[in-house]
């Protein structure tokens, strides 16, 4: 039973690119092959040194919010962002950054990192893995 | 036939699933992957994840808030 899951991560807060995180490690996991699309917000994440930098999508309150999230996952054992993607990337997860966002954000290859990046591509590449999949998401 | 251990106590999701297919990638066929946790929804999502990819889960059994799974590689 394989199958495929592709998720677009539009969105570069904490709280949703650790939840695309999770499902993207949750479809490894559950026997899939998964691909995640970084665009806009999400490609911010993917700059050295930017995978933590995002904040709350609600009740950031100026960082109090977010720090307050931050030590309850701790309390609780949630595994880091950092964490989280080495895992994605040792089971095989693909990752696509966006050439279009590079564009108009003046983000250059070196900027990113190239050690989780696996592909740069634009909206057809999006629509050649996601019509493969069985699962498709925009965060 | 080798056994991998994976201690998951105290992790959460999605730890715990991620950890038995690291488990399930490195083991060749026939070998035994034995799984024991406290995250209560891994109890079941982790035997569906076996399932998934042709796996057969030979046990899963509880002992309080600890629970065992045993997973023979397809």
């Amino acid at each position: 039973m394989p199958g495929k899951t592709t998720l677009i991560v539009h969105s570069g807060e904490m709280d949703k690119v650790m939840s695309a995180l999770i499902i993207g490690n949750g479809a490894l996991s559950m026997g899939m092959e998964a691909t995640m699309y970084f665009t806009f917000w999400g490609l911010q994440r993917l700059k050295k040194g930017g995978l933590d930098k995002g904040k709350l999508s609600t009740m950031n309150m100026g960082g109090l919010g977010l720090s307050m999230v931050k030590k309850k996952m701790r309390q609780v054992n949630v595994a880091s962002m950092e964490q989280l993607m080495k895992d994605y990337k040792e089971l095989g997860g693909k990752i696509i950054a966006c050439e279009m966002t590079m564009e108009i954000m003046g983000i250059k290859k070196e900027d990113l990192r190239l050690d989780l990046i696996d592909e740069f591509g634009a909206v057809g590449t999006y629509v050649n893995e996601a019509r493969k999949s069985e699962i498709t998401l925009f965060i | 036939m080798a056994q991998f251990n994976v201690d998951c106590k105290g992790q959460t999701c999605p730890v715990p699933l991620v950890e038995v297919r690291k488990a399930l990638r490195k083991a060749s066929k026939g070998d035994i992957i034995e799984v024991v946790g406290t995250h209560p929804a891994s109890k079941k999502e982790i035997p569906m994840a076996a399932e998934a990819s042709g796996d057969e889960v030979i046990e899963v059994r509880a002992d309080g808030a600890v629970w065992t799974i045993r997973i023979r590689k397809g």
